[in-house]
């Protein structure tokens, strides 16, 4: 469990990035901190590894303050995949994807054998392992990232907008990846990002940030649907707009679900009664 | 006989008694590499790591390129001079004025070398754990070393053209040969003497350039 508790980040500039952020992150949930740009999302993240240091609060893993372990054997502990990957340019695919095993002590060999495992977790090609960075295209780019981030078997994995410098086909691909890897290994993660369609995708609960990291509204996706907590809420996942008020329409003897400009969203089921969520 | 200097010159370098004995051109270049080597390596041993701990750490950078431009600007006959007065005849004086002429490119060398690592590769290798030494001797270092070698190319070739002041305080070296000239207005010999000193600072170039393309990290000779 990763527990924020009243932390704030002032730079010292004056600038404050997160004013007083409280929030609790259960074991094996995926939760998602989606706002604009300067709504301090991807600071709170970096504070979990200790790569932000809050300027007051405190942030507890498992009950563990951790202002009082060390940042460098925390790094360590944590899996962290960044926005365009942020792999070393100069090292194989596999000297990659073994990075923190081999920081941590784990024989080269025996990480090695565990990479390529993980290369075909992640789905990625055995052939790629004696490639450099640059030879790879910027989805396999990201698979590696993952690849990385999981070496070390970390409880925690922290994703910083991962699939954000891919084209959308990509990205689908990538999420869906996502999802059915968390299906099996039940991570607790913390994902940042700025598509709110990414974020109810991939969060049990979606976390949606003010400027000044203030929370808007925490919540599941449906929740949040069914009731956003105020105009920004309703304006950022665009039902203001009418993108989330959906009606169905008989198209050529099929029910067509279309949002509230017209757009075709989908298909109705043909046998799908609504099903009561339990919340 | 001809009276061209310059073929004059070419006629003294074949003179087969030039090539053995301890005034010979062996020695004398044995003796130039000798200084040469001294002076880069003492002034490597300060100024790289100075490089590097400004570079990674990003402070004192204004006060290093002060410095370094300032050492730039110093006339290193001078130095020889200076020194040589103060400390008498002998190697100490040429050798120190060799330390600062070296000084600047290797410190330019060092922290470019280490400031031209993407700060995005830095900061993944940190955030996955990696001490501020394993970032400096895994990542910045690696990336940076053919801006690294570069300053030890700048401050080699400046130090091999500028030894023959070695022997302007009674040391031997290639210099020798042109001092010699100069006292008994032997201008042949002075070019001969000119001539090996260029020789020797370009072969010197050409090994340390095609040293910078070897150390050059893979993925970026491999397109």
């Amino acid at each position: 469990m990763i527990g924020f508790e009243n932390v704030r980040k002032e730079y010292p500039g004056g600038t404050v990035a997160v004013e007083d952020f409280s929030l609790e992150i259960a074991s094996h949930e995926s939760v998602v901190l989606v706002g604009s740009s300067g709504s301090g999302k991807t600071t709170l993240m970096r504070m979990i590894n200790r790569m932000v240091e809050p300027t007051s609060g405190r942030i507890h893993i498992d009950g563990d303050d951790i202002a009082e372990l060390n940042p460098v054997q925390l790094r360590r502990s944590i899996g962290y995949v960044m926005q365009a990957s942020g792999l070393l340019p100069h090292r194989t695919v596999l000297d990659n994807i073994t990075t923190v095993p081999v920081l941590r002590g784990t024989g080269r060999r025996e990480a090695r054998t565990r990479a390529q495992e993980l290369m075909e977790t992640v789905g990625l090609d055995p052939a790629l392992a004696a490639r450099y960075p640059s030879q790879l295209s910027g989805g396999q780019q990201q698979r590696v990232g993952v690849a990385r981030g999981l070496a070390a078997d970390p409880n925690i994995l922290l994703m910083d907008e991962p699939f954000g410098a891919v084209d959308p086909i990509v990205r689908s691909e990538l999420q869906r990846e996502l999802q059915r890897l968390q299906h099996e290994l039940r991570k607790t993660i913390v994902f940042v990002t700025h598509d709110i369609d990414e974020a109810f995708l991939l969060g049990d609960r979606v976390v949606i940030l003010k400027p000044g990291g203030i929370i808007a509204q925490v919540g599941t996706p449906q929740e949040i649907l069914a009731d956003p907590a105020d105009d920004f809420v309703a304006s950022f996942v665009g039902a203001d707009r009418g993108a989330r008020t959906l009606h169905v329409e008989r198209v050529d003897g099929r029910d067509v679900v279309v949002d509230a400009d017209g757009r075709a969203a989908g298909v109705l089921a043909a046998d799908g009664p609504a099903q009561e969520r339990p919340s | 006989m001809n009276q061209n200097p310059f073929l004059q010159s070419l006629h003294w370098l074949a003179e087969s008694s030039r090539w053995s004995g301890p005034d010979g051109i062996p020695i004398r270049t044995l003796e130039h590499l000798g200084y040469t080597a001294l002076g880069v390596v003492v002034a490597a041993l300060l100024a790289i790591p100075l490089g590097l701990a400004v570079g990674h750490t990003g402070r004192f950078k204004g006060l290093a390129v002060a410095t370094a431009g300032a050492a730039r600007a110093l006339p290193t006959l001078g130095l020889v001079t200076l020194f040589a007065l103060l400390m008498g005849i002998g190697l100490t004086a040429p050798l120190l004025s060799f330390v600062i002429l070296a000084i600047p490119s290797l410190l330019a060398g060092a922290y470019s070398a280490i400031e031209s690592a993407d700060p995005a590769t830095v900061d993944a290798a940190r955030a996955q754990g990696m001490t501020e030494l394993q970032i400096l001797t895994r990542v910045e270092l690696p990336l940076g070393m053919p801006l690294l070698i570069g300053g030890v190319r700048g401050a080699t070739v400046q130090v091999v053209a500028t030894a023959m002041l070695a022997a302007y305080v009674g040391n031997g070296g290639l210099g020798r040969y042109i001092f010699q000239g100069l006292g008994s207005q032997n201008y042949p010999q002075m070019i001969a003497g000119s001539l090996l000193v260029i020789a020797l600072a370009l072969l010197l170039d050409l090994a340390l350039l095609l040293l910078q393309r070897l150390t050059g990290p893979r993925s970026a000779r491999t397109p």
